[in-house]
């Protein structure tokens, strides 16, 4: 009887959200069981349907356990199209609202309660799943084992799609810890941690049965990324439930303890979530694409103990000038300074990997739109401990500059090496000889950067401007601008932002057409990269 | 072409790639290091928090205005955190004490602006002000771009479970008392009354503002939790007894 035993579980559990939505001690968790309960029991029915059972004379038919477990990879591809997709349109939409007031609806879709969504949306429902299935397909084909724990991978799947649908739609609910990047409430925090320590087991177990005698570099970031996350969910994590029926919790930790465990945390979602996870997928992902090996194996071992020791003391630097102890925010600026030197390490590793095959730039969109991500993650590693600085954060600090400093990270670092390796991953995981159409990744690299320089210089000249107007004083010693005169000076920026919002998206809907072509199979008809160029005429 | 020394550095460094668990080993050593010489020793280090004169937990209905604060983002706009600048401290007042947050689980600094500051708008405005701006900002704020919270004057204030609250306040470290938990619902109600008699509750809270926030004394609603909350951010500690000098840190 396959499948029978999750369906049981499955159902179980929708069960449980029923009873505790009928019990729920406040409103908003009771809806948001309801929530729970309606996806688990969807889950249960689709389960249900593929319960197969053995009959006398028709055992089940045997599965294939021999190979690669890439089933999963799939699905991890297609939910991080999904995810990135919604992240990306509700950052738009977040965009337009501080553009056009008018457009918050309250209070589902409300500011406050949207941008988690997008957030979280991006972070860790299209970067989560990018990760997750970049890993599980990096650590089998380095290792040459199929991933340990038979179909634990699923559940980590699963789960971890669960969790996202249950912390999304919490935040509508208005269910949050009030903690930048670690929204969730409690209870959707335990699960978490159980389904974390799944892809933990999975991970850490395929790489014991490794038939390949040496770890690849990859695995080092990968399996780092997944220990420190796991130690800053517990730790940030810790409070007290006001009702085990109910919603809300209360952090373990107060004001200035509780504001640097917190960024200890968020900046090391940025460092190992963001930074050390990806720099996994750029290991495995630009030398194949390039078809050459890693340029430098030292390197990699420096930058990868620099990186993972120096990142972790970085935390203070979001809260230079506030009540936090002075040796504590001078002890965050001087780490934050001197992470530049292994970030670097990473991306020189990346790009000094292409050489002797620079020419491939000219025909393959692929390996251009990893070339421009590590160009983003250099360019982002260079202005963040500049933004560490005590002087220059004292202008940048609560300025948007700050919001265009991650998103030429996350846009340009870790979207685009996303798309490049998804790129590389859909003709192989569905068997198909090439992608639908290379001139179509082409428009995606071009919408998706011009929409990254738009949206970053945009924020620049914000970020810069409000904190200049903020500090202002006339020759008679007045400050020059009222607050609200501030806000005014933002709009035109906040419209262009949202156009390079709107750019960014366009070419990730390029992206979803082109891998569901190639996943059903067609080829486009096109003249191939680099072929437009027409024969040169001897000179007469 | 390589030094012994980084020969046998590396020779070394090939056990570690040949075992997982040396691997995981180090690597999570390597990342506890910075935690716990820079997040452990504030709960130590006893001049982390000033010693101020003022600071109480935060009245029921203030905790339950804090509460939605916290529950609409509205910290992803507004800072509570003024830092020790000029045009900060002639903007938003006095820079903020570590002690002033000592209560809040969370903290709720912030890292945007948004919106201005809040850490000292307690008192600026009127009751009547903070309800108009919650309900339409551009009605009193032509220029502002936050989004509306009308919702909040038709919802009426949970009180049920106020006790609980802070009994769970109480678990994390926030002095409530027996008294004041037992107390907590009424506590609510009298301070949104500006008729209830008001004597014992004031004894628990100093310094507390009582009335009817909302402009609709008929209902206790979540409009009257969150002005109340408003309107107490940044009162509590007595500058005039405070000596910076003293608690530098």
């Amino acid at each position: 009887m396959r499948y029978a035993g999750s369906a049981i579980i499955v159902a179980f559990g929708a069960l449980l959200a029923l009873l505790a939505a009928a019990v729920g001690q406040d409103e908003a968790f009771r809806a948001h069981m309801w929530i729970a309960f309606a996806t688990l029991g969807i889950g249960a029915i689709f389960l249900m349907r593929r319960v197969q059972f053995a009959s006398p004379g028709h055992p089940l038919p045997i599965e294939d356990t021999s190979g690669f477990l890439d089933g999963v990879v799939r699905y991890g591809v297609i939910a991080s199209l999904f995810w990135g997709i919604a992240g990306f349109l509700v950052g738009i939409i977040i965009a337009s609202e501080l553009a056009w007031p008018l457009l918050n609806l309250e209070p589902y879709f409300n500011f406050g309660r949207l941008r988690p969504l997008h957030t979280s949306a991006v972070i860790f429902a299209f970067g989560g799943n990018a990760l997750m299935a970049t890993s599980f397909y990096v650590v089998q084909r380095t290792t040459r084992a199929r991933l340990w724990g038979g179909n634990l991978a699923w559940f980590v799947f699963w789960g971890y799609n669960f969790f996202i649908v249950m912390a999304g739609t919490g935040y509508l609910l208005g269910i949050t810890q009030g903690r930048e990047y670690a929204e969730p409430e409690w209870y959707v925090d335990i699960w978490l941690t159980i389904v974390w320590v799944c892809y933990l087991l999975v991970f850490l177990g395929t790489l014991v049965k490794r038939k390949e005698p040496h770890i690849y570099v990859a695995n080092w970031f990968y399996l780092s990324f997944i220990v420190t996350v796991a130690m800053l969910h517990l730790v940030n994590n810790i409070a007290v439930p006001v009702s085990f029926l109910g919603s809300k919790s209360y952090s373990a930790f107060s004001g200035v303890q509780d504001a640097l465990v917190q960024w200890w945390y968020g900046h090391n979602a940025v460092g190992f979530f963001l930074t050390a996870g990806f720099l996994g997928m750029m290991y495995y992902f630009v030398p194949k694409q390039a078809g050459r090996p890693i340029y430098s194996y030292r390197l990699s071992i420096i930058h990868f103990w620099a990186l993972i020791f120096l990142y972790i003391w970085a935390g203070p630097h979001h809260l230079h000038y506030t009540a936090l102890p002075d040796w504590a925010q001078t002890l965050g600026m001087v780490f934050s300074v001197m992470l530049w030197m292994p970030s670097w390490g990473g991306m020189i590793n990346g790009l000094m990997t292409l050489s002797g095959a620079w020419d491939k730039l000219r025909t393959d969109p692929i390996l251009r739109m990893f070339v421009l991500s590590l160009a983003f993650y250099g360019m982002s590693t260079f202005e963040g401990p500049l933004m560490s600085i005590k002087t220059v954060n004292s202008l940048s600090h609560y300025t948007d500059w700050t919001i265009g400093h991650v998103h030429s990270g996350a846009l340009g670092w870790v979207g685009m090496v996303s798309f490049g390796a998804i790129y590389h991953l859909v003709p192989k995981l569905w068997n198909r000889t090439q992608l639908y159409s290379l001139r179509m990744v082409n428009w995606h690299f071009w919408l998706a950067t011009l929409g990254i320089v738009v949206y970053a210089s945009v924020m620049w000249v914000s970020g810069i401007m409000q904190g200049l107007m903020w500090r202002e004083y006339n020759d008679q010693g007045f400050l020059v601008y009222s607050f609200a005169e501030t806000v005014a000076a933002m709009h035109p920026y906040y419209v262009m932002r949202t156009f390079g919002g709107v750019l960014y998206l366009s070419g990730a809907l390029v992206m979803v057409f082109n891998v569901y072509k190639t996943i059903k199979g067609d080829i486009r008809d096109e003249i191939p990269m680099g072929a437009e160029a027409p024969a040169l005429q001897p000179a007469e | 072409m390589s030094s012994p020394i980084t020969n046998s550095i590396l020779n070394k460094h090939q056990k570690i790639e040949r075992n997982v668990s040396i691997l995981l080993v180090l690597s999570l050593l390597v990342v506890t290091i910075g935690g716990i010489v820079e997040v452990a020793p504030l709960f130590w280090i006893e001049n982390t928090i000033e010693k101020v004169d003022g600071m109480r937990p935060y009245t029921p209905l203030e905790l339950a205005g804090r509460d939605i604060y916290v529950r609409e983002g509205c910290y992803l706009c507004h800072s509570q955190m003024i830092r020790p600048f000029r045009d900060e401290v002639e903007r938003y007042g006095h820079y903020s004490l570590a002690a002033e947050s000592m209560y809040d689980h969370p903290f709720q600094w912030g890292s945007k602006r948004t919106g201005p500051d809040l850490a000292r708008v307690g008192g600026k405005y009127s009751n009547d002000w903070h309800v108009q701006h919650l309900t339409d900002p551009r009605s009193v704020v032509p220029e502002s771009v936050m989004p509306p919270y009308s919702f909040l004057a038709d919802k009426d204030l949970d009180t049920k479970a106020i006790g609980a609250h802070l009994i769970a306040n109480s678990r994390v470290g926030v002095p409530y008392t027996k008294d004041m938990i037992a107390t907590a619902e009424a506590d609510m109600k009298t301070q949104a009354d500006a008729a209830a008699d008001s004597k014992d509750f004031l004894k628990r809270y100093p310094k507390t503002t009582v009335g009817d926030f909302d402009g609709n004394p008929n209902r206790l609603t979540e409009m009257d939790a969150l002005v109340a909350y408003l309107q107490m951010l940044g009162t509590l500690v007595d500058f005039s007894a405070y000596n910076p000098t003293q608690d530098d840190r």
